[in-house]
């Protein structure tokens, strides 16, 4: 079992999450974000005064999925998330010991 | 003056004009509201709403008479018409209007001015301190000093500044901009800076609010310069012309400074440029030519810009650039006609350019040196002493915490009910407007969604 995290642009959010629905992923969670990387934010200016706006809005996507897909996971979102500019996100792969569907207490594969 | 006299079209100039300049307070609020945070919009607009209660009610009780009945050495009125006093009788002619016409479109400048101050002391001024100030400072400040610059006798003399000085101010460049710039500049210093000046972020929370604002400011204020001919003809049509030059000349003369200094062309310096051009030409709207308008606008944007960066050099917190904008701008407009004042404009100087000598800036330079410093000396005690006895600035707690919910209790935007509304889920397209027809299935859904 992997934890796939992604974060990638808000506007990128829907074309990830056709494209993981066409690839067979059946659910996914989504939380609003914000952060930096390389990019570092950037600068505003108001009659004069710069603002460093170091916080841009993100979204994190979190797919839990089997072993043998999360490498095929990972390129699907890469491929949809891709605009080629800086900003673009990140994707990683977390182990899971185990994942407990709550309405049935069924356990990992089955709770997918 | 007899009832013969009165003009219906100049009344009905000065008449719409009135409304046009009463529509810049509201439009004021819009522009001020929007560069405020988000917690502090209501009473940066109830700053310049209360000034229509507070300053109308003065101004037929006591206020027109003591800036424009009879007059006391020059420097203020009296009594005689008190109440609005004998104005109702057909034979109470301006000019060649009414003169209660007269009275509806200056009280609207009255209004206005203590307006241009609030934004000096944006987010943290008690409200009550605020209506104790216009009332006080109104009626120390701008009833004499509109007296002095703009009353005249009917037989060559008047106010000590526009008939004894005889600097120029066609529409309020000293008596509205440097006087209220001024005393911004004595309440930004009595109530002191904000809480975390310079370290938190204090960003205008609403843009379009202060293009909207702007946008209102700009239309009202062709009555504001225009309607301050006090007649429908060739001066109004000067005065309305140079006001749109002047003003398009200071957006472009801003925006290239900020080009050129931050490699960008930003809104807000587009609608402060607006406004700074627009302070600018209005002292001078009947002294300069159009290209001299021209010449006035862009060099009073670009100056106006470099200006309201002097409160981080100097140190006072200046909220929303009264002083860079309002003093400076006024001052820059006044001088000009020092220079570009041309004798063919209504006014009828000669500034420096135009071979008329220094005399004229000297008394552009003498006139806005009186007022400025009456008016920063009166601001500056009035402010002490409100602060000492009722207070003028709210708690820390309370401005942390953020004026509109502790002055006025309200907050403007809903944002709770706006997360709720929107949920976590993703925002299709549809084709049409959908329809309430939920069916089972759809809820179904829904609840997946939500789940």
């Amino acid at each position: 079992m992997k934890l796939i995290t992604a974060v990638v642009k808000p506007h990128k959010l829907e074309d990830v999450r056709a494209a993981l629905e066409t690839f067979g992923v059946t659910g996914m969670t989504v939380t609003e974000a914000s952060g930096y990387g390389r990019q570092k934010g950037h600068t505003e200016v108001y009659r004069g005064a710069e603002y460093e706006v170091d916080l841009v809005p993100k979204v994190r996507l979190e797919v839990a999925v089997e072993d043998g897909d999360s490498a095929d996971v990972v390129d699907v979102i890469v491929k949809a998330a891709q605009t080629g500019k800086i900003g673009d996100g990140k994707v990683w792969v977390t182990p899971v010991e185990t994942i407990v569907r709550v309405r049935t207490g069924e356990r990992d594969g089955d709770a997918l | 003056m007899t009832l013969m006299e009165i003009n219906a079209g100049d009344t009905a100039w000065v008449l719409v004009s009135a409304a046009l300049v009463f529509l810049m307070t509201p439009g004021l609020a819009f522009f001020y509201g929007g560069m405020v945070r988000m917690k502090s919009v209501l009473n940066m607009m109830m700053m310049s709403a209360i000034t229509i209660g507070v300053v109308t009610v003065l101004w037929i009780v006591v206020g027109y008479s003591l800036t424009f009945g009879g007059d006391n050495g020059g420097v203020i009125g009296n009594f005689s018409a008190a109440g609005l006093k004998g104005l109702l009788a057909p034979e109470a002619v301006s000019g060649t209007i009414p003169t209660l016409s007269f009275v509806a479109f200056q009280l609207m400048f009255a209004i206005i001015t203590p307006a241009l101050i609030s934004g000096a002391i944006a987010d943290r001024a008690s409200f009550r301190g605020w209506i104790v100030f216009v009332a006080l400072w109104t009626s120390l400040v701008y009833f004499p000093v509109a007296h002095s610059v703009w009353f005249l006798d009917g037989e060559g003399g008047g106010g000590f500044i526009g008939t004894g000085i005889k600097a120029v101010d066609f529409a309020g460049g000293t008596a509205v901009h440097v006087n209220a710039g001024a005393a911004a500049l004595a309440l930004a210093i009595v109530l002191g800076k904000r809480i975390g000046w310079r370290k938190d972020p204090m960003r205008p929370h609403s843009l379009p609010l202060v293009v909207l604002g702007a946008g209102l400011l700009w239309f009202g204020w062709f009555g504001f310069n225009a309607g301050s001919a006090l007649s429908a003809g060739t001066t109004a049509a000067i005065t309305f012309v140079n006001t749109q030059a002047a003003t398009a000349a200071a957006v472009i003369g801003w925006l290239i400074v900020e080009r050129i200094r931050h490699g960008k062309a930003t809104t807000l310096g587009m609608a402060s440029g607006a406004v700074a051009g627009l302070v600018a030409i209005t002292p001078s709207c009947g002294a300069v030519t159009p290209v001299g308008a021209l010449i006035l606008g862009v060099v009073a944007g670009a100056i106006c810009a470099f200006a309201v960066s002097l409160k981080y050099k100097l140190g006072f917190d200046d909220s929303l650039d009264v002083v860079g904008v309002h003093l400076v701008g006024g001052l820059v407009g006044s001088l000009a006609i020092g220079f570009l004042g041309s004798a063919a404009a209504p006014s009828a100087v000669d500034g420096l350019f135009y071979g008329g000598g220094a005399g004229q800036l000297g008394r552009q330079a003498l006139a806005n040196l009186i007022v400025g410093v009456y008016s920063f000396v009166v601001a500056f005690i009035l402010a002490k002493l409100i602060d000492k006895t009722i207070g003028f600035r709210v708690k820390e707690d309370d401005e942390v915490t953020g004026v509109d919910q502790v002055e006025h209790a309200e907050t403007a935007y809903d944002f709770l009910a706006a997360a709720g509304l929107r949920g976590h889920s993703t925002v299709r397209t549809t084709a049409a407007p959908v329809e309430d027809t939920d069916t089972d299935d759809d809820a179904e859904k829904k609840e997946g969604v939500n789940a």
